[in-house]
């Protein structure tokens, strides 16, 4: 039974010394074929006596057992040497760029409008929205600032042209978005107004508005956001709680200072001016002016149709390009509008 | 409103620095816009006097001085100043003296001669710019006082900016009132007494408007000196108030205005022709101003006049021809109380303002008319000399101070604050309000210098204000829960702008007034009747109102370009303006929403994966589907003025219009010096909003059979006019007909193209037979045989 272990041992070299696939099936054919050794060793069985028969088979098979695992082990190995061989060949530089289109964003002045108005909503404000070429109704004398009000002199009003070239007297760009308050407290009562006890008010009013004003840090339309809150008891000490709240919660810190200071605004009373100040940061420790508030006008409340007896309010009106401005630290309010990619991709 | 706080210290001087009263200012709400010193720091200046002047041995431009500066041995001092002359009082920095800008004076030697000192110049001790020579001192001037405290430098000049309602504070007195009730200082206000006439000499006053003009103080003045120097505190005091000093006349009017709060006019009596009146504009009236503007005045505008013509705009500015001049040597001295109503807004309709009116408009306490007369004649008659005649009040009814109820609980309820009666009581006699207590109500009557106490609220911002604005707490909202309604079939702004983010357009917000010539280019509008003008532009190319949102975009991306940025997508969301007389909620002008979108550049970002193809129109379109999907569009050829004839569109959703797609029209690329045309949308934003919310409808268990079909039609057959045909008689089991080639060119006939298309049949019951298939293709082919002229392309 030499001869077997020779054969085996022949095959196994033969197997090895192959490398392509197609060959070692071929190579195979050699032992394991029609007229492969093996296979007539196997033949040639039938011609020994019966005693050795069943040795010399069981010898036979152990070779062919053998030689078929050295196959399948080299046919394994190949197809492993020809994935590699693939994988390599497939490699990418995986460092190039993405295919990706390139992302757009947000502007920063939408981004704050969006913080403000989700804030908001956190605690139950809707927002609302309104025209801004105005009626001077709304703008002025619905808000307790009546023609000649010497308050007019301090919103300088773009106003319109009839197509005759004549001034459109009744209509303006708003100079601020309270006029949205006048506007929504109407419609509040119109639709509520015969019940014993209205809803609260409670909305926010973002929008662009327009004074006659440019420079470094006047902009002629800038923005603003109006909040409005009316109910039974509605307080100055619950205006100072919301704004407070509103503050911290935007910047996202408890390390600002927030104070109060009267002011005059002719649709509320008493009035404030709202600073902030930072305890730490580029800014550090100077007052800085974001808002006017205070407690709605009595005046407004009964040109709206609400008794002032029974609801008060308060109102407040941010400057969100300065929040913004403040929040990134951006120090040019022309910036927001001048459309430089380089300028607002800083704030996808 | 700017004063010298070394002024206001003479009427209240609370024990409190200039930063702390400053503060305290600011909190009561008298905002302290400026605080600065009227100098910088420097040290060991006195007042000296130049004995000798002798030329310096070895230097043309120096001399050399004996000074006195009050220590009993003369000083020698070399000087360069061209001015130097012997007997002159100069400032002298001593040795030891530290000048701003860290400039020590030592003992030297200038060009070998010993020098003990500086004299110096205006600019040198950092008060003014003068720097031509030495700061000559008035002759009476202390040798060896520092001059710190001869020219009063460590006063601090306050600027307040103050509100439309408080008035009041327009003046020294005012200002030192308010101070005295915040910090509880005692104020020593100035007393005026009434100045006796020494000559009979009067004019006669006339109300002919008695509601415009309720009180008129006038008082001859002869004799008088206009040409006599106004005294240097006075100069000192006005100009750290921000008013030039000019001529003593009109210096001592205006200083009263400061002081007292009451602007005054004085006349050249000789002038005067006749009684004075306070009458309201006559029709075609028409004045020559002191500012040199000849005023054609309307018939609101009050106005004082002689017997035969008008002389001033009252309370707003004089006359030029009645005014005085430094020749005037008989005065008519005007203090008079005119109604805020009656004087509001004039001025600001002629494009002026005045000191005057600033203060008539907010209101002028007509408690003190009589008050600023005396003054204005004490200080006249002080400095200018003269004779005054006896004061003629002309009066009528005054402004009526109705007391004002304040409930205690409901300055607590408006304020969130338990105060308490008592409290309330102690404020108010703080600001010295007389009133009267009714259990816890207040009778208030304001005093004469308010105009701004009025209603409840009035009093409660006073209490507030005194109280402490920081005071009041500021304890977390409290109010009634109820959820909001989050309505699914409407999608939030935030999210389409988003979206459009997240396809690679950048957001901007441009002004919503623009070029006239804009309006003419992309959205054709050039007839004043379709433009909206504005009356007061701040500049030409901001001049109209905007009907759409590509000039904008367009100028974003020419800036952009400049700036080297090659691939732009820009969006803005924005109203857009259009004349419509039946628009709500302003009848007249419509102002929807838009959305509009600019795309220009590669249509991927340059680099290694890009094949450099150029955004074109159905990229952008692809954007605009994918902003409304699953919503089906459609979209129209359309002519529109900003647009490519040929390559622009219609948007319509349900059949409604809602917006625009195409390239920018070649004439405009051109003309804005564009390199190639950009893509363009506009949609109505409203439209976006609306989502349809899901519905179920079933999927099939069986497979979908797909046939590939291809056909050449007419090139300029639209895709959408054949599939709208196709689709009314499109068999039931066909559930979609794709287009997924377009081709002309070779092998295709010449004004022909190809279209390849893709027919998926389906039935949610049941697998479908070929017979079924095969019927239902032929049935579309024979249809777009006959109606579209196809032919079936091998």
């Amino acid at each position: 039974m030499d001869n077997l272990d020779q054969i085996v041992n022949e095959a196994k070299a033969a197997f090895i010394a192959t490398s392509d696939p197609d060959v070692l099936e071929q190579v195979k054919a050699r032992y394991l074929g029609k007229t492969g050794q093996i296979t007539e060793l196997l033949k040639g069985l039938g011609k020994l006596p019966p005693e050795e028969k069943k040795t010399a088979g069981a010898a036979i098979n152990l070779a062919k057992n053998a030689i078929e695992e050295a196959l399948n082990d080299r046919r394994e190995a190949l197809r492993k040497a020809a994935l590699n061989a693939r994988l390599a060949e497939e490699a990418l530089d995986v460092t190039l760029p993405g295919r990706a289109e390139a992302r757009g964003g947000l502007h920063p002045v939408t981004r704050t409008l969006e913080r403000i108005e989700s804030l908001f909503a956190s605690i139950g404000f809707e927002v609302a929205d309104g025209p801004e070429i105005e009626e001077d109704f709304h703008n002025f004398t619905a808000l307790n600032t009546p023609e000649d009000h010497p308050a007019r002199s301090m919103h300088d009003t773009f106003y319109l042209q009839n197509p005759d070239g004549s001034l459109a007297d009744k209509v303006l760009l708003r100079t601020h978005t309270s006029p949205i308050q006048a506007r929504y407290m109407q419609a509040h009562v119109t639709k509520y107004g015969q019940l014993e006890t209205m809803p609260e008010i409670r909305i926010i009013a973002p929008g662009r508005v327009y004074r006659v004003d440019s420079d470094a840090t006047h902009s002629p339309m800038f923005h603003q956001v109006e909040g409005l809150w009316v109910g039974e008891n509605v307080s100055f000490a619950d205006l100072k709680g919301v704004i407070a709240d509103f503050l911290k919660s935007f910047f996202e810190t408890d390390d600002l200072t927030v104070r109060f200071r009267p002011s005059f605004f002719p649709f509320t009373e008493p009035s404030a001016e709202i600073d902030v100040a930072f305890m730490s940061g580029a800014l550090k420790g100077r007052w800085l002016e974001i808002a006017g508030c205070g407690m709605v006008h009595p005046n407004v409340l009964k040109i709206a149709g609400i008794d002032p007896e029974k609801y008060t309010g308060f109102a407040f009106g941010f400057g969100p390009d300065r929040l913004t401005m403040l929040r990134y630290g951006v120090n040019d309010l022309r910036l927001f509008f001048e459309g430089d990619l380089r300028f607002l991709r800083q704030f996808a | 409103m700017k004063f010298s706080e070394s002024w206001l210290r003479t009427l209240v001087d609370p024990k409190l620095s200039s930063e702390e009263l400053s503060h305290l200012l600011t909190m009561a709400g008298l905002e302290v816009e400026e605080l600065e010193p009227v100098a910088p720091v420097f040290t060991s200046v006195v007042v000296a006097q130049v004995l000798e002047v002798v030329k310096h041995p070895d230097a043309d431009r120096l001399n050399v001085c004996q000074v006195d500066i009050g220590s009993g041995t003369p000083q020698q001092i070399v000087c360069g100043a061209p001015n130097v002359a012997a007997g002159l009082k100069v400032p002298c920095a001593l040795p030891g003296a530290e000048l701003p800008g860290d400039f020590k004076i030592k003992i030297a030697k200038v060009r070998g001669v010993e020098s003990s000192g500086m004299l110096c110049s205006a600019k040198e001790l950092g008060i003014a710019e003068d720097a031509s020579g030495l700061l000559i001192l008035p002759a009476d001037a202390p040798v060896g006082q520092s001059i710190r405290q001869y020219l009063d430098l460590d006063d601090h000049q306050f600027e307040l900016k103050l509100t439309p309602n408080r008035a009041d504070c327009l003046s020294l007195l005012g200002i030192a009132r308010e101070v005295g009730a915040i910090t509880g200082a005692a104020t020593c206000l100035p007393v005026v007494a009434e100045v006796p006439a020494t000559i009979a000499d009067t004019r006669a006053v006339v109300l002919d408007a008695p509601q415009a003009c309720p009180l008129y103080c006038g008082r001859v003045i002869k004799g008088v000196d206009a040409k006599a120097p106004t005294p240097e505190w006075m100069k000192r005091r006005l100009e750290r108030s921000g008013i030039r000093a000019i001529s003593a006349l009109v210096d001592i009017t205006n200083y009263v205005m400061l002081e007292l709060g009451q602007p005054l006019h004085a006349f050249d009596n000789t002038k005067l022709e006749g009684a004075v009146h306070a009458r309201l504009a006559t029709p075609e009236e028409k004045l020559l101003l002191l500012n040199e503007q000849t005023i054609a005045v309307d018939a609101d505008v009050l106005m004082i006049a002689d017997d035969v013509k008008p002389l001033a705009m009252a309370g707003i500015m004089g006359g030029e021809e009645s005014g005085i001049t430094l020749e005037t040597g008989e005065l008519f001295l005007e203090s008079a109380f005119f109604a805020p109503k009656a004087i509001a807004g004039r001025a600001r309709r002629y494009g002026f303002g005045s000191d005057a009116s600033h203060r008539f408009e907010r209101g002028v306490d007509f408690g003190g008319t009589r008050r600023a007369i005396e003054r204005a004649t004490q200080l006249i008659l002080e400095i200018c000399g003269g004779q005054a005649g006896p004061v003629v009040e002309a009066k009528a009814a005054l402004p009526v101070r109705q007391p004002v109820r304040l409930r205690t609980a409901r300055a607590e309820k408006v304020l969130g604050l338990p105060l308490g009666a008592e409290r309330i009581a102690g404020l108010f006699k703080g600001l010295a309000l007389s009133f009267e207590q009714q259990g816890d109500d207040f009778l208030v009557t304001p005093p004469s210098w308010r105009f701004d106490m009025e209603i409840e609220e009035d009093l409660i911002e006073e209490i507030a204000r005194l109280y402490g604005y920081d005071n009041i707490p500021s304890p977390a909202p409290r109010g009634r829960l109820k959820m909001q309604v989050q309505r699914e079939a409407q999608r939030p702004a935030l999210r389409i702008r988003q979206m459009l983010a997240d396809r690679g357009y950048q957001e901007v917000v441009n002004f919503a007034f623009v070029e006239t010539e804009w309006e003419a280019d992309f959205a054709g509008k050039t007839a004043e009747t379709d433009l909206i003008r504005l009356a007061n532009p701040i500049a030409s190319q901001m001049a109209v109102m905007r009907s759409n949102l590509f000039g904008g975009l367009i100028a974003n991306l020419v800036t952009n370009l400049k700036r080297k940025q090659t691939r732009v997508r820009l969006f803005e969301v924005g109203r857009t303006f259009h004349r419509d007389a039946a628009a709500v909620p302003v009848a007249g002008y419509r102002q929807p929403w838009r959305l509009g979108g600019l795309a220009f550049g590669g249509a991927l970002p340059d680099g290694w994966a890009s094949d450099g193809r150029k955004v074109d129109f159905f990229d952008v379109k692809g954007d605009i589907e994918a902003l409304l999907a699953p919503a089906v569009l459609r979209f129209e050829k359309l002519a529109h003025p900003a647009l490519h004839p040929g390559r622009a569109a219609r948007i319509l959703l349900d059949g409604v219009d809602i917006g625009c797609i195409g390239e920018l029209h070649p004439e405009w690329v051109q003309k804005y010096e564009l390199t190639a045309a950009p893509v363009l949308f506009e949609l109505e934003f409203d439209a976006l909003k609306a989502v349809v919310v899901p519905a179920y409808a079933e999927v099939s268990k069986f497979p979908a059979v797909i046939r590939d079909l291809a056909v050449v039609v007419d090139r300029d057959l639209a895709l959408q006019a054949m599939f709208d045909g196709l689709k009314v008689t499109l068999p039931a089991l066909v559930t979609d007909l794709q287009l997924f080639d377009v081709y002309a060119g070779k092998g295709v006939p010449e004004n022909k193209k190809s279209l390849a298309l893709r027919v998926v049949m389906q039935d949610t019951q049941r697998t479908l037979q070929d017979s079924e298939v095969d019927a239902a293709m032929q049935q579309l082919i024979a249809c777009l045989e006959k109606t579209f002229g196809a032919q079936l392309r091998a």
